[in-house]
Formats: C-alpha cells, structure tokens, sequence
C-alpha cells in the first residue's frame, strides 16, 4: 500500500533519514518508536505524500510520489487518514462537521444528524460534544476527535502520530484499542509513538511490529519490548 | 456557482472587516467607473456631432464693390460647381443673411442698404475637396472671395473631444486594474490569514479547486456586491445630473443617452469577472506553493 524504498530525506544541510526502506502490506499492525528528533513525524509524512523524498522512492499505492501532481496526493489522502500529533481542525465549525470535512471535501456532504456519523461519535465517546468548537475541547477530546474524522472515509491505511499525547493513560487505552479494533477490520495501521508501554499493552491484543530510527535508519526493534 | 457550493463556502471562516473593505473599494470603484463611461460617452457624442457638422458645410465670402457683387458671386458659384469635392454651393438670400446678422444688430437693419458680403453656403461631399487649391482658384478667378473653412477651428475640439473619450476609456481600464489588484491583495491576505484551514483541508484529501472555491466564490460575490451598489448610485447620480436643455454645451451633457444606458450596467459584471480572474490567479499562486 505504502512503500518507502532506499528513502532519504534531508532539512537544508543535515540528512535526517537515509536509506530507509519500509513496506506497509495491507492489514498490518505497525509501531514507529524512537527519541524525538530523529525523524518519526518526517518518517510518516514521507507516507502521507506531505513530503517528497530527496533520495529514493515513495510510492502511494503503487503510484510513484514524484509523479504525483497536487490533485493525485490530494485523491490519496482519501484512502489515507491521518492524526497529527498536535490535531487541527476548521475553528469556526462544530466539532461534528469537522469529523465529516473528509465527505465534504470529496464531494459526498452529510448532515449533521447523520446515523454513521452519530455512530462514529459515539464510538470516539464524543456524542455530547458534538455541536462544541473545536477550540473548547480538551487535548484527549481533540485526539479522539481527529481520530474519528482520519475514519470516516474508510480509509485504507490510518497514520498516527502520537496519539496518545496529551491523554492520561486510561484515554490513551481507549485510543489503542479503537486502533486495534479498526485493524482487525482490515485497516493497515502505522502508529509513531515513544510511549513503549503503549506498545507493549498493544503486543498484547494484536500482532504489532515495532520498528525504530537509529542512526537516520530504520531497525526492527522487538525483544526488548 | 453562486447557489452551489455553500458547504465548501463555510470552510472558510467569516472575515467581516476584510469583507466590508473589499465590498467599499468595489463599491467606489464602480461608482467612478461610470462616471467615466458617462466622460467618455459624452466626449464620443461631442465629437461626433462636431465632426459631422465640420465636415459637410464651409463657406465663401464675398466682399466686392456694389457693382461687381453679382458678377462675382455668380463667378464663384460657377467654379465652385466645377471643383471635384464639392456637392453643391448655394448663395445664400438677403434674408437668410438678414437672419444671421439680426443677433447683432437687430431686426431693422437694412441690409440691401450696406457692404455687406454675400455668402455662399458650400456642401461638400463625403471626400471632401482640396481647401488650398481652391483658395489659389478663387484668389484668381474672384479677388474678392475669402473661403471659410470651418476645420481650421473645429479640428482641434474634435480632437481634444476624441481625446477626452479615449481618457474615459483608459480610466475604465485603469479602475478595472485596480479592482483586479484590490482584490488580489485582499485575496492574497486572506489565503495568508486561513493558512491552517487550507492546511486542514490539504490533510483530509480536499483538491486545489476545492479550496480555492471557497475564496473565488466569496471574494466574487464581494464585488458583484459593491460594484452593484457602487453603479447604482453612480447612475443616480448621472441621472440626477441637473438637465441641459437646448443650450447643451460639453459639461451639462455630461450623461447617458438612449442604449447608452445599458453601458453601466455591465460594470458590476465585469468587476465580478475581474475579480473572480484574480482570484483564482491568487489562490492557484498560494496554493502552488504549499505542501
């Protein structure tokens, strides 16, 4: 689905990741650890299309990244739902029109009173905020909130970047497990975190790699956890 | 695309005071664009009128001792009739002169009793003749002919008519340019303003054309808007110009006559495609640019 080969990607000067080669197959489980600063957001905007490679290949669905226009990376954000680590949403929409921006934008607007989105909202626990502005909620709110909006289009592969935060750990519970749930559903999941207890009571429920950076490179990292 | 496309409209958040600038400058903008339409309409007519009188009438006069008047006038005639240019001459009667010099010395001059010149009225064809070989002609055929010839003082207002009207268009050009970069500028700060909404959109898979929709609807319907207001009280404005009357000189005719009317009316359009141009160059700039 996603397949990054012989990638590079440097800031100005210094390469950050180099030679790093990843493949997400369709119904996997996957863990992205390592210290902040060493490329785990990069890593996954690398898989997003938000950025382009200096070295080697991305492709999107087979499709090669460079020889994507603006419309082609727009059209594979659909299949691909992404949770920033910091989430941002349209400020002067209710929280319900920001999870369904996703249909809006592609052309297939719902209303807001709508049974799948009722059903998605409560699924995140967000039934009774759904007419709250974004700038009201709390981080764990938000969290959940663009969780549920990176779902609604049924996307193909989810993309989280620390998911789990700014939630307390209960939260951040309730956040695997909605993941687990959605990859036992089909989904390709890749997750980048530092909270290894995260990983390991994910372990528990779901077959997970786990891969880490070191030294701008990508290692499977797995008997220590 | 104006019913359309609400949904894609509220991902933009309302900017009031932008909005109201962008409304006000169209709204200005299209209150002086008819005003020089109104110029520039106004300075054709002039023109055309004075063009078209200049070019069919000048006149020769006579001055000759009372008893070669007759013979000389008929001299001219007679030569006139042959010059290629002219359609015909025609002298004018006693009382027809009567009546041209009775502003100025009153009904009960006797003119049969005074020098005066007699005139020849002298209709030109379309081509018109050639001024300075019939003046040489004249001078040797009747010493007492002066031919008049009403281009010499006439030309240059027409010119200076023609000219006017050129400045009304090129200001209509020019305020449309400066609708255009308004809006641009507007435009621009607004993209700017809203960079996380366009990088919110970008995220959950919205296309180029459906984020730069929310910005071309709005910032044209801004200026259909202002541009509207802005002609509607321009044409007040021209229509409650005091009236001429017959004594129509330049500045009281300033105005629009018959389909003249319409012309106005095509400029909230314009400003709304001008804008609506600008926009979409903006947006598709600023969009470019980003990841």
């Amino acid at each position: 689905m996603i397949e990054l080969d012989n990638v590079a990607y440097s800031y100005g000067g210094g390469e950050l990741l180099s030679e790093l080669s990843l493949q997400l197959a369709p119904g996997s489980f996957h863990f992205l650890t390592g210290p902040s600063g060493t490329g785990k957001t990069t890593l996954l905007k690398l898989c997003y299309g938000a950025l382009r490679p200096t070295a080697g290949y991305a492709r999107l669905f087979g499709q090669d990244v460079r020889q994507m226009g603006r419309d082609d990376i727009a059209m594979s954000r659909r299949r691909i739902g992404v949770v920033h680590q910091d989430c941002q949403f349209l400020d002067h929409l209710p929280l319900a029109e920001n999870v369904a921006l996703p249909l809006a934008v592609s052309g297939q607007p719902i209303a807001s009173g709508d049974e799948n989105l009722r059903e998605l909202l409560a699924w995140v626990g967000l039934t009774e905020r759904a007419l709250a502005l974004p700038p009201e909620l709390s981080g764990g709110e938000r969290q959940r909130a663009a969780l549920a909006r990176a779902v609604i289009m049924s996307p193909e592969v989810i993309l989280a970047d620390e998911p789990t935060g700014n939630v307390d750990w209960e939260m951040s519970q309730r956040l695997l497990r909605l993941l687990v749930e959605l990859n036992r559903m089909g989904k390709t999941i890749l997750i980048a975190t530092h909270d290894l207890a995260l990983i390991r009571a994910a372990k528990s429920q779901v077959p997970a790699r786990v891969l880490r950076i070191v030294n701008r490179k990508l290692q499977a990292a797995g008997s220590e956890l | 695309m104006l019913q359309g496309d609400r949904a894609s409209d509220r991902v933009v958040p309302p900017t009031g005071f932008t909005a109201r600038l962008t409304v006000f400058v169209s709204a200005a903008m299209a209150f002086l664009a008819v005003f020089a339409l109104a110029l520039s309409l106004a300075a054709g007519r002039l023109a055309t009128t004075w063009g078209d009188e200049l070019a069919r009438a000048s006149t020769v006069r006579i001055s000759a001792p009372e008893g070669q008047m007759a013979a000389q006038t008929s001299a001219a005639l007679r030569l006139l009739q042959q010059t290629p240019g002219v359609d015909s001459a025609r002298a004018l009667s006693e009382a027809e002169q009567r009546a041209l010099l009775e502003p100025w010395f009153g009904p009960d001059l006797p003119v049969d009793q005074l020098p005066v010149p007699q005139l020849i009225e002298v209709t030109e064809t379309a081509d018109g003749y050639d001024a300075a070989g019939l003046r040489l002609r004249l001078q040797a055929e009747v010493p007492g002919a002066v031919l008049d010839d009403h281009a010499r003082w006439r030309r240059p207002l027409v010119a200076a008519a023609a000219r006017l009207k050129l400045m009304g268009w090129v200001s209509a050009i020019l305020i449309a340019g400066a609708v255009g970069a308004m809006v641009t500028l507007a435009a621009n700060a607004a993209l700017a303003a809203n960079a996380q909404v366009i990088a919110v959109l970008r995220l959950v898979g919205a296309t180029d054309a459906y984020i730069s929709r929310a910005f071309v609807r709005r910032f044209t319907l801004r200026a259909l808007t202002g541009s509207g207001i802005g002609t509607f009280v321009g044409v007040l404005a021209v229509f409650l110009l005091p009236a001429s009357g017959e004594t129509a000189g330049f500045l009281t005719g300033l105005g629009f006559k018959g389909w003249h009317w319409v012309v106005p009316l095509l400029v909230p359009p314009l400003a709304s495609a001008v804008a609506f141009a600008a926009t979409v160059v903006a947006a598709r700039r600023v969009l470019g640019d980003l990841s």
